[in-house]
């Protein structure tokens, strides 16, 4: 770092909201479908907000003005969206075929509930008797083109072809664990919720609640045009491999993040390689704060980052991402130690961003 | 303990032939049971005990027969065809010596050693018995064998044929030397055919009036077949909670799982994806039996070299003992 | 009948496994103890409720049986801070990825079964569809934690909640075959008021799941002039529609074959026609799979007839079908019910040789 001053804590640290969690967990968000989510955002964020809009492509913008002209303009983004499906064809009597929004793996959708339009209304995606089906077909993963959505014959008129599907999964939490569907990137989206009512002072700070993350980053692309920011963090759920093997006693080399150990900071994926300014910076706030946090392993995969950090003439950005397991399935498995970690880092970054964390260039 | 191991294992019953073996057991247990009666399969069935109010009456089966093979021809060379009696695995034939009944020993192999890698139908291997023609060959057609292999006393672990189930006979007829007071009425049974299927426990649970079934038989360790096992060897005897054919009563695993708390032994749950016990049978026998199984954790099942420990055998022991002297609590 | 949707729920609610009824046995006596004489259980657990005729003794007895277990998984070792299971009944592990589960330990805890990613399965495994070897459960609780609460053996059911569709239509876990125990409680609802030539006997049975085990048992004990199973059979589906499969909510199946007495099926199909009642012949050539195996050749043997209630999406915790079907099936039995004479159908059993 090339400050030596301290980064100790400063404030009263605030804890997650679950309930806040629960309610956008619950709420359906497809890609290109995300207004109930967007709804529960405008309506938290706005009276800690100096302004509020939403933009072409349906972003929630919200911006905490700084108390004098020409401040540091920090910008943080998660995104709304989850993966789901859109109904494409009927075939009568309550049966549709369906395609996935977002990359969702076949094999997580058989025998599943969901909730099918805008009325909610429940449907199943069945799965064959095993009785009638050869052990050669049972080693062949499903194909989503032979699956359908069924609403049985009494809710046959109240779908049509177009609308959305979730899985209808219901959040709870066990203990330290969350369980629920989105918590890719809910989770974010809560985050952000509890960060704008700290008041930042110094910052001008800018939130960017994403649409169509999951279907090629596209929200954050003009979110990050408009808000033209001096830096970016980016908030997300990344997948933790931190599970069982075929061979119980070989080592797990590939993990990518765990359960427990703290917010997982990229240093590279496949879109972005982060700013180490920012990197430097996140891990002197964590190391005096004794918040533990880990890297995410480098690789594939790829968050709002990769968009924003190419925006313009460039933003220096990273993204601090909350383990999640079971990512683009019916229930994803998060722990409230990790989040607490994360949004208590995000905090100490609101009260010691400065635009000393920039002075050098970029190594 | 070892001694009588020994003399059970190295004693000849294959299943549906298992005279032999009956006489030997019947001999060690007695003096010590109240009626001994052999019934229309073959079952050995002894009684001790009356049922005092706090007690029940109790039906404990292991089992006497052993898998073995049986002569269909016998060719114009001398080689001996033969088919099996029980689940015998062919990967342990080639170079495995058999001893028939009639005391003719002999030695098995391939016609297509070059297959051995693959599962070859039991067609496919002949005994040889050191004949030189049909005319000379001392076994003929319907002639029975079983694995021939000394016991091999291996300091806390022993390794015989037949330790499936003559492991569990022990275990029975020590038990029934050591039962001094009981509540029960019990009904010992030594049955016959369980490796076809469990035939005798068939027979021999509708013959009784019981309210309460313990099988005892031994649990494959290791990987058989490709499945993987979940019991260990050396970790104390197992308690049944299912295997394919067969879901213990819950209130019969409890019953043995508080047994073991109470005398401080330790012990598995077994749960097995492959084969099954005569618990099986006992269970839908009738109107329905109450059952569970003591299993003896086993390595190598079904070759001519089983394995156990005796910590297992000694606690499987201790366990059976306590769980027949004293009044049974179903949970 | 309004209570039936209740009732169904309750039974779709409940785990109840094969070996393990006793929750949803429950449920079931409450309600048929108003409904009938008297209720006992056989020693594995079958429960056998007698509603006694008027007529006077010996007279012939009718034996429904519907097996009211389920199926679902059991834990089978320890992976850490997982779970391993094997299957209790037959289920698709393509079901089960994703599937929200309950741990019936020391306490009921929850789970999600999810499959070894494919990074860190051998190539010839990647991108299939899992085995359950490549199958786990993560309940959130720490290794030490884990192993105090949960013992090898312990059942694991799905935690699919009953799903109402509109219509009468409902989806959930074990409508095979808690949608036959209820078609059985509204038979013996209708038959409240009506006085029976013959003693009924109704079981729930056990451990269909697991080669019929409670069916043989409680046939043995029951002893019947006649018995019926009642159980789910397939519906049509998206890539079923062949003859071993029904229209869903078009009414039941009467099954014909070597497992059905021919007189029981043609009287069946009398009755149906007499209320004007939609039904299906289910074609059973060689094995109905239903309690009626056993209790056929239980004893001396027991004349028997089987009838199904279609059912889109077998073994898989979302099953669907429609209280229709459900409704006239109960119907159906209570018609032949109060159609029985002391002394008809009893020259099935056993005649003299002229």
């Amino acid at each position: 770092m090339t400050t030596q001053r301290s980064l100790g804590r400063k404030t009263v640290v605030s804890k997650v909201p679950v309930k806040l969690l629960e309610q956008l967990c619950n709420a359906v968000g497809v890609s290109g479908n995300e207004d109930e989510v967007r709804r529960i955002v405008i309506e938290q964020v706005k009276p800690y907000v100096d302004e509020c809009t939403v933009d072409a492509l349906g972003n929630v913008l919200a911006v905490k003005h700084a108390k004098k002209k020409g401040a540091l303009r920090v910008m943080f983004a998660a995104h709304m969206d989850e993966v789901g499906f859109m109904l494409v064809q009927d075939d009568g009597e309550g049966l549709f075929a369906f395609e996935p929004v977002g990359g969702i793996d076949p094999r997580q959708l058989i025998a599943k509930p969901l909730l099918v339009g805008k009325d909610r209304v429940e449907g199943v995606i069945g799965g064959k008797p095993i009785h009638l089906t050869k052990p050669e077909e049972r080693r062949n993963a499903p194909q989503v083109s032979s699956l359908r959505i069924d609403v049985s014959p009494g809710s046959a008129g109240k779908v049509k072809v177009g609308d959305y599907a979730t899985f209808a999964t219901r959040f709870h939490r066990a203990g330290d664990s969350l369980f629920g569907k989105a918590l890719d990137d809910r989770l974010g989206v809560a985050t952000l919720l509890e960060l704008a009512r700290v008041n930042p002072g110094d910052l001008e700070v800018l939130f960017a609640f994403t649409v169509q993350e999951e279907i090629g980053l596209r929200g954050a692309r003009v979110a990050a045009f408009d808000f033209a920011p001096d830096m970016a963090f980016v908030i997300d759920s990344t997948p933790a491999f931190d599970l069982p093997l075929p061979d119980e006693d070989s080592e797990n080399v590939q993990y990518n993040c765990r359960l427990g150990a703290g917010p997982a900071i990229y240093l590279a994926d496949a879109g972005t390689i982060s700013d180490p300014r920012l990197i430097r910076f996140l891990v002197q706030l964590a190391s005096e704060n004794k918040i533990p946090y880990q890297f995410r392993q480098p690789g594939g995969g790829g968050t709002d980052a990769g968009a924003i950090h190419l925006t313009g003439a460039g933003v220096p950005s990273v993204s601090i991402s909350i383990p999640g397991r079971f990512a683009h399935s019916p229930v994803l498995h998060a722990r409230v130690q990790d989040w607490q970690n994360t949004l208590d880092l995000l905090q100490l970054i609101l009260i010691h961003a400065d635009r000393s964390i920039l002075a050098v260039d970029r190594s | 303990m070892k001694e009588l191991l020994q003399k059970l294992t190295q004693t000849p019953g294959a299943s549906g032939y298992e005279s032999a073996i009956r006489e030997v057991i019947r001999e060690e247990i007695s003096p010590f049971v109240k009626e001994i009666k052999v019934d229309a399969l073959g079952n050995l069935i002894a009684r001790m005990g009356e049922k005092k109010a706090n007690g029940s009456r109790i039906m404990v089966a292991a089992h006497m027969d052993e898998i073995g093979v049986i002569v269909t021809h016998v060719e114009k060379n001398g080689a001996v065809r033969f088919s099996n009696l029980g689940s015998v695995i062919p990967r342990y034939l080639p170079g495995s010596r058999v001893k028939f009944l009639n005391g003719v020993r002999g030695v098995i192999d391939s016609d297509k050693p070059e297959d051995l890698a693959k599962i070859q139908p039991m067609n496919q291997f002949f005994i040889d018995v050191g004949a030189s023609s049909e005319k000379d060959c001392p076994v003929k057609a319907g002639d029975v064998a079983v694995f021939d292999r000394e016991f091999a006393d291996l300091g806390q672990r022993v390794a015989s044929k037949a330790l499936d189930d003559r492991s569990s006979c022990a275990l029975l007829v020590e038990a029934i030397k050591q039962i001094k007071e009981t509540p029960h009425e019990l009904f010992l049974v030594f049955s016959v055919q369980e490796e076809v299927t469990s035939r005798g426990a068939t027979t021999a649970a509708y013959g009784l009036d019981v309210d309460l079934g313990l099988a005892l038989d031994v649990t494959p360790v290791g990987n058989l077949m490709g499945i993987k096992m979940q019991v260990d060897l050396g970790k104390g005897p197992a308690i049944k909670v299912r295997d394919v054919g067969f879901i213990a009563d819950p209130g019969v695993v409890n019953w043995m799982v508080d047994g073991a708390k109470a005398i401080k032994i330790p012990y598995q749950m077994e749960v097995l994806d492959i084969g099954s016990t005569d618990a099986r049978v006992m269970q839908i026998s009738k109107a329905g039996m109450r059952s569970g199984v003591l299993s003896i954790p086993c390595r190598y099942v079904h070759s001519p070299s089983e394995m156990i420990d005796m910590v297992d055998y000694e606690q499987g022991l201790k366990l059976l003992v306590h769980l027949l002297s004293q009044p049974v609590k179903l949970r | 009948m309004e209570k039936i949707e209740a009732f169904l729920h309750s039974l779709m609610s409940s785990p109840g496994l094969s070996g393990f009824e006793k929750p949803v046995s429950e449920i079931i006596t409450q309600a048929w103890q108003p409904l009938t004489d008297e209720i006992s259980y056989s020693p594995l657990g079958s429960l056998h409720a007698l509603r006694k005729a008027a007529s006077s003794e010996p007279r012939p007895s009718l034996m429904i049986a519907a097996h009211m277990d389920g199926i679902g998984l059991m834990v089978k070792s320890f992976s850490r801070g997982f779970l391993r299971v094997t299957q209790i009944g037959g289920i698709d592990p393509r079901v089960l990825p994703g599937q929200l589960v309950t741990v019936h330990g020391v306490r009921e805890i929850t789970g999600v079964v999810q499959m070894i990613p494919d990074r860190f399965l051998p190539a010839s495994a990647a991108g299939k569809a899992p085995v359950y070897d490549n199958l786990f459960i993560d309940t959130g609780l720490g290794e030490n934690e884990l192993k105090r609460v949960v013992r090898i053996g312990d059942i694991v059911s799905f935690a699919s909640q009953p799903l109402d569709m509109g219509d009468g239509y409902i989806s959930g876990h074990s409508l095979d075959n808690r949608a036959s125990v209820a078609a059985l409680t509204v038979c013996l609802e209708e038959l409240k008021h009506y006085n029976l030539q013959w003693d009924l006997w109704c079981a729930a049975t056990v451990q269909e799941e697991m080669h019929l085990i409670g069916a043989y048992s409680s046939t043995f004990h029951i002893k019947p002039t006649l018995g019926i199973a009642v159980d789910v059979t397939f519906a049509q589906e998206p890539g079923l529609k062949d003859h071993t499969t029904f229209p869903l909510g078009k009414g039941p199946t009467i099954g014909l074959g070597a497992n059905i007495h021919p007189l029981l099926h043609k009287r069946f199909v009398e009755t149906a026609k007499e209320i004007d009642m939609p039904y299906a012949i289910e074609t059973m050539p060689r094995s109905s799979g239903t309690d009626a195996m056993a209790m056929q050749i239980t004893a001396a043997g027991v004349p028997t007839m089987v009838i199904g209630i279609p059912i889109r999406y077998m073994h898989t915790p979302y099953e669907l079908t429609t209280l229709t079907d459900i409704r006239r099936t109960g119907r159906l039995l209570a018609k032949f019910i109060t159609s029985l004479e002391a002394d008809s159908l009893t020259g099935l059993t056993r005649k003299e040789v002229a």
